[in-house]
């Protein structure tokens, strides 16, 4: 943090280092203790104090759940939605000021169930907004039910004698859709996670960081897999760095290897570049391009 | 404030009801509509994908669905544009969750059904007026919403300007309820000159941004907006929330909150209403209608007037909130209300109980599909008269 923090003889007190980048006003959060979420936040606000972004020009969207509260923490502008709709929320602001950074932090029911739609289709138009999935493999503010991201076999409450669907791999999916950046991280890797949010942002179109993140509480609780503390030392053990990899390769079983890295960072026009470069095509030297304009 | 003139197409045209809706929006100053085909809609999508590259500072997008389309123009507003939708039926159904997000956050956003006949897909082609309800009440919760209904394309351009200006004012989703019939009816059009357009800016916040409580509200019930980029950091959900925007779960927050969602329109209802009366003092029967049935009602009308009857009209441009206080007074003087409406009774209920007995209420309705039999409008004057 780049935040002096003030200590005089007489109060001894010390701002916090994350007070500009936190609501601390808002604390203390709703968050189990050991749920991953809170590292999440620590790593985006890390990301964006790296950066280099002005914070008023940031915006954070979420949708509904545990995830979706991280909207109302992160002290940006900052848009707590109905679920499902983070993305498309994002779109708007995104495309009504381009000069906005515009991040959704959601989750993976949010982002892949109800949401999946627009995740597809904001992959596939290369919409200049930054997505990070938090994956705790389960429907966590409801109560643990299934999620089309829950391993076969694991248990949730709405697949009492253990999930029988296939799960979503989500890196494929949004390399199969187009996404300019994607990368899959665990809670644990604070380091590497917070390097790949930076990238995230700094990468021009759709990019995706999905954040493997433990839910101690249900998922881990419902899976007799300890506490959120025994599911991040699983992930030192289980987890193998592999960047660049085929991302069909990256099913997550239950209790398996999981893969994480930089998956894919390729070039592809955004929206708004095809947008502007289109309608110059096709207008000459009438058009006024859109994305350089400021919103007044 | 005047209109920027870059939006406004002025001369006289030959329009349907949706292109002049479409040019209605770039007139108010609408720079990003977010839409998902349907008809009798898509025209007004499709105006406007095309003048936008031209009229410049806007975008259009055609979005996935319709639950998109509703969230992405709430993002618009947030990010400063003035933001619409446009949509029928089967996707008026699917904005409903997110309309209830641009109410609790107090979006300024306009949306445009253009109605036709139901339930479920019904009839694509053909028009209705069964939406009414659905506008009042279609999201969950208890809210106070504004809809307006134009009834020929020149209204669905100038009650364009309305709605922007009303959403604005009031910091809420304001709905255009047209019909397939003034969506695909053609006639002369005059825009005037953007001078001559007076629009409602946004009741912006100009206090330092440390000090920005997003929804402290103003004496007029009505908060300050700011938008994403400006600095004040603010943060909005739609959960219930405080002044600061944050969530606080408890019936007094709750008690505060909506009240006052339903208090700045409830209390504005005599400002906000647009009626058109003709000859109702003195007249023993009023029909009341709105959208393309006031037009309807018209040979009707006069009809029962060449035989020396004496009839007056009432024609509500906004049904909601529903001007409750001239049908009250009305009712006390005539014998009866007569409700043509393309539906087997919405908006008559409402008129039924503001008439608390004091005189007749005689609903004409009809399914959807074409317009009123004249004879039949005729008909429940007649029976007005018994
Ligand atoms: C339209 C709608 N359907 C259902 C819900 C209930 N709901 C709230 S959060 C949630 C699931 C959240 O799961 P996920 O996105 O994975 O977030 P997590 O809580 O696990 O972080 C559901 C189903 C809702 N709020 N809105
Ligand atoms: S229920 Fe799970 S995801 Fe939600 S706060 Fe608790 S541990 Fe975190
Ligand atoms: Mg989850």
């Amino acid at each position: 943090m780049t935040k002096e923090t003030t200590v005089t003889e007489e109060t001894q007190e010390q701002a916090h280092p994350m007070d500009e980048l936190l609501r601390m006003d808002r604390m203390p959060h709703i968050w189990c203790p050991t749920c991953g979420l809170g590292t999440v936040v620590t790593a985006l606000a890390m990301a964006l104090d790296k950066s280099g972004i002005s914070l008023d020009d940031v915006a954070v969207v979420s949708g509904i759940g545990c995830t979706g509260r991280v909207a109302g923490y992160i002290k940006v502008d900052s848009f707590h939605t109905t679920h499902g709709r983070a993305i498309p929320f994002a779109t708007g602001l995104h495309l009504a000021n381009p000069k906005l950074k515009v991040i959704v932090v959601s989750g993976d029911g949010d982002l892949i169930a109800i949401g999946g739609n627009h995740f597809i289709h904001a992959a596939r138009r290369n919409m200049d907004i930054t997505v990070i999935c938090v994956n705790n493999f389960i429907y966590a503010m409801t109560g643990g039910q299934v999620a089309p991201t829950t391993p076969l076999t694991a248990n949730a409450s709405t697949m009492p004698y253990g999930n029988f669907e296939p799960p979503f791999n989500i890196p494929y999916l949004a390399d199969s859709c187009g996404a300019s950046y994607v990368a899959r991280w665990s809670s644990l890797h604070v380091r590497r996670m917070t390097t790949a949010f930076a990238e995230a942002l700094a990468a021009p179109g759709f990019s995706l960081v999905e954040v493997v993140t433990p839910c101690s509480t249900l998922y881990a609780r419902r899976n007799r897999l300890g506490t959120g503390l025994d599911l991040l030392k699983f992930y030192h053990d289980n987890c193998e760095i592999e960047h660049g990899a085929d991302t069909r390769s990256l099913d997550i079983d239950f209790q398996s290897t999981i893969k994480l890295g930089k998956f894919i960072e390729r070039r592809r026009p955004t929206f708004l570049e095809s947008l502007d470069d289109w309608y110059g095509q096709v207008f000459g030297d009438k058009y006024e391009p859109y994305a350089g304009a400021t919103s007044e | 404030m005047k209109a920027d003139p870059r939006g406004v197409l002025t001369g006289a045209h030959y329009l349907d009801g949706d292109h002049a809706a479409a040019e209605g929006g770039l007139a108010a100053g609408c720079r990003f509509l977010a839409g998902y085909p349907i008809t009798p809609s898509t025209e007004v999508a499709e105006r406007f994908a095309a003048r936008i590259p031209k009229v410049g500072g806007g975008v259009f997008i055609q979005m996935e669905d319709e639950l998109a389309s509703m969230s992405a123009i709430l993002g618009g507003a947030w990010a400063g544009k003035k933001s619409m939708t446009v949509t029928s039926g089967p996707g008026f159904s699917l904005m409903m969750e997110n309309l209830g997000l641009g109410i609790m956050m107090e979006v300024p956003t306009v949306i445009i059904n253009v109605q036709r006949g139901g339930p479920s897909t019904g009839l694509p082609t053909l028009p209705g007026q069964a939406d009414m309800m659905q506008a009042r009440w279609g999201s969950h919760g208890d809210y106070e919403i504004i809809a307006i209904c134009p009834s020929s394309p020149q209204e669905a351009f100038d009650y364009m300007i309305t709605a922007f200006n009303f959403s604005e004012k009031y910091r809420v989703p304001t709905l255009v309820m047209m019909d397939e019939c003034v969506g695909h009816m053609t006639e002369k059009v005059v825009i005037p000159p953007a001078d001559e357009i007076e629009l409602t800016p946004r009741k912006e916040y100009t206090g330092p941004p440390e000090e920005y409580l997003p929804y402290l509200p103003d004496k007029d019930m009505i908060p300050w907006m700011t938008k994403a980029g400006d600095g004040t950091r603010f943060h909005t959900t739609g959960l219930t929330h405080d002044e600061k925007g944050y969530p606080v779960m408890n019936a007094d927050c709750q008690e505060t909150l909506v009240r006052r969602l339903i208090d700045k329109i409830r209390k504005n209802a005599d400002e906000i209403a647009i009626v058109e009366e003709e000859e109702v003092d003195g007249a023993d029967v009023v029909l009341i209608s709105y959208g393309i049935s006031s037009r309807v009602a018209i040979p009707a009308i006069e009809r029962a007037r060449r035989e020396g009857l004496k009839v007056g009209s009432l024609r509500l441009v906004t049904v909601w909130p529903f001007p409750e206080t001239r049908v009250r007074e009305l009712a006390k003087n005539v014998k009866a209300l007569v409700i043509p409406e393309m539906n087997y009774g919405q908006i008559y209920y409402e008129i039924e109980r503001c008439a608390a007995g004091n005189a007749r209420t005689i609903l004409v309705p009809h399914g959807g599909g074409w317009v009123h039999d004249v004879n039949d409008v005729y008909a429940g004057i007649k029976e007005g008269l018994k």
